[in-house]
């Protein structure tokens, strides 16, 4: 067996071939500002992503790609020029450079002197996993697909997959920041599907982070937790009853249900929506939008976290910000623009998915923090409602503040008690009446295992969400069965 | 064998691609497969007026599958210096070691590949001909359209032109070469209307086209996006119940794409489709009629082969509500013990996939869809991921119209519908003719009998 002959030198990194250190940058910088323009920046990054994934009891195909670019942007008021080419020659990066600097038409702009930027160190992984041997990581994969065909005879096909990146990034700008660093990522899932009488389930488990493989040591994240738990779920799901349609009580279980304030708020409090005033919380800063349960915070800083990052891709380091204190509106998500534009410091929310777009506010992890209650009160406290335990996604309207999230397990709350499986539904509501009607919030705050992925204007970046354990009194649910 | 259109670009692209396939051969592939890729496009975005973004770019990259016997690995980049390229071969081979032998892997028999590539008019040099100055110009049109349709829209999310065009090649060890051109251009507006309650409404309106001059009027586009926006001010919920559900085409789209997704092989063999073992039986009402039509000129699905380098042909999907075929490529095929329908859709990894995915017009006119409902749902638009496709139950949310006496009456908004897909596509009732070939699924507006619709 031999180990990996993977590479992660990037290729604009001190003494390699394409190096882009601070004078080249700074040179860069200043074509971008020949006609003018406001800022500039300069965004360089080196991703080696891999992939495996088994199926029917192999692993069928492995596969690794390595993206390589370096994107100009000059921004002027509100316009941005930019370019991107993934050909590191200097001539390429100037004509990106002069392409970007199209969107000004004045007198050449000097840019300041780029200093470098220390950053944090929120997820140092002493071992990428890209490095460690394929066979190994082969090995987790196996393991997850006998524990999930040992773990009950009704299971009829297992699928596992293996995802890992490594990203170098580099950023330099007009107004000094120069700063790198290195995005690690793993992401592992398993899907197991349960037939029985002629009816079909699937159920899945999967989870990750800024890590190596020690992800797989910690409690209860070994491939054969994975694979039990995606048992469990599909198992549980053979027996689902039509879910009931209409307003009624939801209670949300801790972790992947901060889905819903991704999506109920999250979206709403990026900068750039309110700069345009085209979302539903714009101008509302200081005004209850929640019920005074309700503290949220978006936080770069949980360490090893999907959603962390030591520094955003426009070299600002993110801290935790308070979004909404005991349901009052604090201030939102900004990237240096939005930032400028109301006059406050960035938050290190300017994300982007890759060299090829240009950043804008967007989350990191999103955090509803731990209430009052016990989590068992919070059930025994509905009549008849609906238990939400494990998350599809969601989708929102900015405008309007309209959001859905779809719920892949979920059972049935009588008497205070939880009782039948039921099949998929979505759940529908409005982002400041929804947060209104949180009655209950548990003690138990969870951050979810790091498998959420965050889309916005086509661009995808990896995110983390947490809460406690959520009562919602009354929310629409979007089951089939209007008898009850 | 290339077809008439190509261009030099292709043949460049063709070149590197048997570079590294020799490369792949001589390092030990016993398979091999090599995808080039060029293209350029530019994107821009105005908003009230002035420029918010102007984006360019040119891309390449490089894909490869290679096989040792039937272990199969694929690698990709975008670096094309020499060290990228020598990156990506040696990481295709080293990691066919790691992966696990196939019984059902492998090229295509070369007596089944494709000899005449047709012209199907996927490119138009006049998409990459737009310069900056005039993708703003086409969004200041339509944006201004909007604002100036009505004082009720105070705002916007603005107006974005994307124009791209790129050129590929293929080559396999099985003795495939091709390689084509493509482009598309595409414009879009969203304005904004304030409502009641501190709530906003937006929607939008989109044309997007091969041709340029296939693009929808900057002005008409600009309109259409504002009535669509005023038709869901003051919008409310309406009363849990089951109601007949009228969908609008471009709402109707995701409903089919959600069917077009449970027959592809991958999800039959791989056993995550409620359509299993159904092929031969009345899977929809006998109103549907739906075909895979890779081969309409410049369809936005449209290709000369498919995938695995097959030529690509019309499958009736389902007639009359009957399912006819799954839609396969090689891989599935096997493993099914079926013959490919030339449904490749990955150029180098497996997969089969919908083309131009054609539901074929009703008799009843459009507006006579709404005119014969009495009352129910008009569905505009769908939100969120609500749809299972082992179970095929399906729940989503949803914004629209009430329908009172065949007149639309009120705005909708907040809603859910839901009704497994098994009964959702068996009810549909009455079947628009209104097509619309802007996007690969094209599907008229149609009624299913009753649906549940969740809202207060």
């Amino acid at each position: 067996m031999t180990e990996s002959t993977v590479s992660l030198r990037a290729p604009f990194a001190p003494g390699e071939p394409y190096e882009l250190d601070r004078a080249r940058c700074r040179k860069l910088l200043e074509t971008a500002l020949s006609k003018g323009g406001d800022t500039a920046d300069v965004y360089a990054e080196f991703a080696v992503g891999g992939s495996m994934v088994l199926d029917e009891g192999i692993v069928k195909s492995a596969s690794r790609g390595v993206s390589l670019g370096v994107g100009v942007r000059v921004r002027k008021g509100d316009a941005a020029g930019y370019a991107y080419t993934e050909d590191l020659s200097w001539e390429a990066l100037v004509r990106a450079a002069e392409t970007a600097a199209q969107i000004a038409t004045g007198n050449p702009v000097a840019p300041q002197d780029v200093t470098e930027r220390s950053v944090p160190s929120r997820y140092n992984v002493k071992v990428p996993s890209l490095l460690v041997s394929g066979f190994e990581k082969r090995e987790l994969l196996l393991q997850a697909d006998r524990a999930a065909r040992a773990a009950d005879p009704r299971i009829t096909r297992v699928e596992a997959s293996l995802n890992e990146s490594y990203r170098e990034v580099l950023m330099a700008t007009s107004v000094g920041i120069f700063a790198r660093d290195i995005q690690p990522m793993i992401r592992f899932g398993v899907r197991a599907i349960a037939e029985e009488n002629g009816k079909r389930q699937s159920g899945s488990s999967g989870g990750g982070g800024r890590m190596g493989l020690e992800y797989f040591s910690h409690p209860g994240k070994s491939p054969v937790e994975h694979a039990q738990e995606a048992v469990r779920s599909a198992l549980a799901m053979l027996d689902a009853r039509e879910a009931p349609a209409g307003e009624m009580d939801v209670v949300l279980a801790p972790g992947d249900s901060g889905v819903l304030l991704h999506e109920a708020v999250g979206h709403g409090l990026e900068a750039d929506f309110n700069r345009k005033g085209v979302s539903n919380y714009s101008g509302r800063v200081g005004s209850m939008v929640a019920s005074e349960l309700c503290t949220i915070v978006d936080d770069g800083d949980v360490p090893f976290n999907r959603g962390a990052v030591n520094v955003d891709d426009e070299g600002n380091v993110p801290a935790c910000a308070t979004l909404i204190e005991k349901g009052v509106l604090r201030g939102y998500m900004h990237d240096a623009h939005s930032a400028k534009h109301f006059g406050v410091a960035p938050t290190g929310n300017g994300r982007r998915e890759s060299f090829r777009s240009v950043p804008m506010p967007r989350m990191t992890t999103t955090m509803l923090l731990a209430g009052p209650h016990d989590p068992e009160e919070i059930v025994k406290s509905v009549k008849k409602g609906v238990f939400a335990r494990k998350f599809g996604g969601g989708q929102v309207d900015i405008a309007s503040g309209d959001f859905v999230f779809s719920i892949s397990e979920a059972y049935l709350i009588e008497d205070g008690k939880i009782t039948a499986p039921l099949k998929d539904v979505n759940l529908i509501g409005n982002g400041p009446d929804a947060l209104g009607k949180v009655t209950m919030l548990g003690t138990d705050l969870a951050i979810s295992d790091g498998i959420w992925t965050c889309g916005k204007d086509g661009q995808s970046v990896p995110v983390g969400v947490a809460c406690p354990t959520i009562k919602i009194s009354g929310m629409t649910v979007g089951g089939t069965d209007v008898s009850r | 064998m290339t077809s008439s259109e190509n261009s030099s670009a292709v043949a460049e692209l063709l070149t590197l691609a048997e570079d590294v396939l020799a490369r792949l051969t001589k390092g030990g592939a016993s398979e091999a497969k090599v995808v080039a890729r060029a293209g350029q496009d530019l994107s821009v975005r105005v908003r009230l007026d002035e420029v918010e973004l102007v984006e360019e770019a040119g891309t390449r990259s490089l894909s490869v599958r290679a096989a040792k016997g039937k272990r199969v690995a694929t690698a990709g980049t975008s670096d094309m210096t020499p060290a990228g390229i020598e990156r990506v071969v040696r990481d295709a081979l080293e990691l066919c070691d790691l992966s696990q032998e196939d019984p059902y892997a492998g090229l295509p028999d070369p007596s089944e590949l494709a000899i005449d590539v047709p012209d199907l008019a996927l490119f138009d040099p006049a998409c990459d001909g737009v310069r900056a100055a005039e993708a703003v110009a086409r969004c200041q049109r339509a944006e201004r359209a909007a604002r100036e349709y009505d004082p009720r829209i105070t705002n916007s999310e603005g107006a974005s032109f994307g124009r791209a065009s790129g050129a590929f090649a293929v080559a396999t060890s099985g003795g495939f070469r091709g390689g084509y051109r493509g482009s598309y251009a595409s414009l879009s507006v969203s304005p904004v209307a304030d409502d009641a309650d501190g709530k906003k409404r937006t929607s939008g309106y989109w044309t997007s086209r091969r041709q340029l001059a296939l693009l929808e009027d900057e002005v008409a586009v600009g309109r259409e996006a504002a009535r669509r926006t005023l038709r869901m001010l003051g919008a409310k919920k309406i009363p849990t119940g089951s109601y007949p559900v009228v969908f609008e085409r471009d709402a109707a789209r995701s409903l089919i794409g959600n069917f077009a997704g449970c027959i592809v092989g991958d999800s039959i063999y791989r056993r995550s489709s409620y359509l299993l073992d159904r092929v031969g039986t009345q899977v929809a009402s006998e109103l549907l009629t739906i075909v895979d039509d890779p081969l309409i000129p410049s369809g936005p699905g449209s290709r000369p082969f498919d995938g695995d380098g097959l030529p690509s042909r019309r499958n009736a999907v389902v007639t009359a509500g009957k399912l006819e075929t799954y839609l396969l490529d090689t891989y599935s095929a096997r493993k099914l013990g079926l013959k490919s329908t030339g449904s490749a859709a990955g150029m180098t990894g497996t997969g089969a996939g919908t083309s131009n995915f054609v539901v074929k017009a009703g008799e009843t006119p459009a507006a006579d869809v709404i005119k014969q409902t009495k009352r129910g749902l008009y569905v505009t638009q769908m939100m969120g991921f609500g749809f299972n496709a082992v179970t095929g139950d399906f729940s989503r949310g949803a914004s629209g119209y009430w329908i009172e006496d065949g007149e639309l009456a009120y705005p909708v908004s907040e809603v859910t519908i839901s009704l497994n897909f098994d009964k959702l596509l068996k009810s549909i009732d009455l079947l628009g003719d209104d097509l619309d070939f802007k996007s690969s699924i094209v599907v008229p507006s149609f009624r299913v009998a009753e649906m549940t619709v969740a809202g207060s």
